[in-house]
């Protein structure tokens, strides 16, 4: 690929043209530039790639590693939200506090289930749009600037705006059910209507990004796979099941792991979605998930030393939940 | 330059010995969609846009007809003078003001050591080149915001509480930039290029100036719009740092609106409203780039 000029060709002064070697540059002095240029010009070749990285390793480290790293360290010590310096160390306490409390094991549940009603369903329609989306159409830009309006909306405008749409007396979507003879929902106050209007957010403004997602990886898979498939007799939905999905599973899989992720720290939907203005993500705790748990541990209560346990614990259900993906995705592979 | 980067090849005699093909096989991109398709595209676009339509009917109406059903479906007279009052009451002005250097600056860092750190590791041969990609697309995964409880404390001793440097500086880093930056520059950057600056006897700060950032424009356009997008909408981080009487972002303003005891409902939608609009202008105008450069940072991941 790249060939290796440092040892090849001297450098000239910048600017210059393709260096040639004129007869006068063989004088001592000349000499002696030269290869103090040659010097230079080896340590730029060798250094310059970690001048060009390391800013953002730099970056990360401050505000990415070290933090993580240190989260586990607080999540071992009592730490109050008034005095953030005045560790003491309490072993795992922390862990035992929070695994006894009752809110954070329904914190916990909550998360689960918000995630799977918000993720399965927003990336079945994100699957489904996307390949409408892979049609040739009309007004195929209008369609995917529109599907993406709800991505350059904030979670607090969204939020806010659900909260009046799921109104339970003067909402639209209570207004609606009653039109079509469906008897009003208590969209704030009940457990699982709760939770669905959170997670509705949730899909609003996700699944027109990861519609395009499915349909950049759509485009790139060759016609010709599906012109031998279609030769062979497989009909549309056969093709989509053996040719699409199987070409789609690495993107799939990367959109499972984002969305898992996002889904793990859902915050800002329950937090403006509770009607008494609370961080108990309702009155009977009904849609807290376990961002808002920790924010109300830490900020609320004022025992960053519990949320950083609640973080910790997080960060390992995650890894656990990735270790499982991998598995999974690794005995499908095998076992197609 | 002197090498053709086209090579000829036999694809249009290939093309006229194909067999006629049953329709499906036509499939892909070839294949016109049907009235259902377009119907279906139509509701979800109806759905997409139905949100924040209405954000503004229910900014235009009083609060005593938002209390009554049916909801309003078409707007009242007083959408200006509920932009006006939520502008003034929630301090949106200066919101704006903050959310933009915050998020300008963040874009512009972002773009820049992404660019950069995406060029070394597209163009540039190093030694722990494939290790150091690999840390970069395994931070993608870790969640920043399980940080929070550190850097909070970090602020705190700082004393940098309401600022907005507090607010910047965890959000300047961005795994995703480097990587989509790297996909990028791997195809859109010919290795010639390079060495021909090289040869002219350019230092690799010179190659980075006269020839990445030329080369990589588009990208960066793309970056710097999905990292301004990103960084506008934040909502955590900024909370926590940020009062709302301090120094607040858009987003911190507009849920402080949702969160006073006598809800204003009609307010609160206006300042919803004005919070998202300067993005929803945004995508009217670089809407296509934008949907172009998502999809172009989603392939051959």
């Amino acid at each position: 690929m790249t060939t290796r000029h440092d040892t090849a060709v001297p450098p000239v002064k910048e600017g210059g043209t393709a260096p040639g070697r004129s007869p006068e540059d063989v004088s001592p002095a000349a000499e002696k530039k030269r290869a103090r240029l040659s010097r230079r010009w080896q340590r730029d070749i060798r250094w310059s790639p970690y001048a060009f990285v390391s800013p953002f390793f730099l970056l990360f480290v401050a505000f990415g590693m070290f933090p993580l790293l240190y989260t586990g360290w607080a999540s071992l010590h009592q730490v109050e939200l008034t005095a953030p310096t005045d560790m003491n160390w309490v072993g795992l306490r922390n862990y035992t506090r929070i695994f006894d409390d009752e809110f954070f094991w329904n914190a916990a549940k909550n998360t689960l289930t918000i995630g799977i009603i918000s993720t399965v369903p927003q990336l079945m329609m994100a699957m489904g749009i996307a390949h409408l989306l892979n049609y040739k159409l009309r007004a195929s830009t209008f369609f995917r600037v529109a599907m993406l309006a709800p991505y350059a909306t904030s979670i607090a405008a969204a939020s806010l705006v659900f909260v009046l749409l799921f109104g339970r007396d003067y909402g639209m979507i209570n207004w609606a059910l009653d039109t079509v003879g469906i008897s009003p929902v208590d969209w704030q106050n009940d457990k699982w209507p709760s939770q669905i209007a959170v997670s509705s957010i949730i899909v609003w403004r996700w699944t027109g990004y990861n519609a395009l997602i499915y349909l950049a990886a759509m485009q790139a898979i060759p016609h010709d796979l599906y012109e031998s498939a279609a030769l062979d007799g497989a009909s549309r939905w056969k093709q989509f099941i053996h040719v699409t999905l199987p070409a789609l599973r690495p993107t799939i899989l990367f959109t499972v792991v984002v969305s898992t992720i996002g889904a793990s720290q859902v915050f800002g939907e329950p937090l403006l979605f509770d009607a008494n203005k609370g961080t108990s993500g309702g009155a009977e705790h009904q849609f807290q998930t376990l961002g808002l748990y920790l924010y109300e541990q830490g900020w609320v209560a004022q025992h960053l030393g519990r949320a950083s346990a609640i973080a910790w614990t997080m960060f390992l259900m995650l890894i656990v939940i990735g270790i499982i993906n991998y598995v999974i995705s690794r005995r499908l592979r095998a076992s197609s | 330059m002197t090498t053709t980067l086209t090579p000829p090849d036999a694809k249009p005699t290939e093309k006229a010995k194909r067999p006629r093909l049953p329709k499906s096989a036509r499939a892909g991109g070839q294949l016109h969609g049907g009235p259902i398709a377009y119907a279906i595209l139509i509701i979800f676009t109806i759905v997409s846009l139905l949100p924040l339509v209405w954000t503004a009917v229910a900014a235009s109406r009083d609060n005593n007809r938002l209390a009554q059903t049916p909801p309003p479906f078409w707007f009242g007279g007083g959408l200006f003078d509920k932009l006006e009052i939520a502008w003034t009451d929630a301090n949106l002005g200066e919101a704006f003001f903050n959310t933009t250097i915050v998020a300008g600056v963040s874009s512009l860092t972002i773009v820049f050591l992404s660019t950069i750190a995406g060029f070394a590791f597209a163009k540039l041969r190093f030694r722990g080149r494939g290790a150091l990609m690999l840390i970069v697309i395994g931070t993608m995964m870790v969640p920043p915001q399980l940080s929070v409880i550190p850097l909070y404390m970090m602020v705190a001793k700082l004393d940098w509480t309401d600022q907005l440097q507090a607010v910047i500086l965890p959000s300047l880093v961005s795994a995703f930039g480097v990587f989509f930056m790297r996909q990028y520059l791997t195809q859109a950057l010919p290795d010639e290029i390079i060495e021909a600056a090289r040869v002219d006897g350019a230092s690799s700060w010179r190659v980075v100036w006269h020839v990445v950032f030329p080369a990589a424009r588009p990208a960066m356009a793309v970056l710097g719009m999905l990292t301004f997008v990103q960084t506008w909408n934040d909502f955590m981080w900024p909370f926590l740092v940020l009062t709302q009487t301090g120094n607040p972002t858009v987003q911190v303003a507009v849920a402080a609106l949702g969160r006073g005891y006598t809800p204003d409902q009609s307010l609160i939608m206006a300042g919803a409203l004005l919070g998202t609009l300067p993005l929803l202008i945004v995508f009217a105008i670089f809407g296509k780039q934008i949907v172009g450069g998502i999809m172009q940072g989603a392939v051959k991941g």
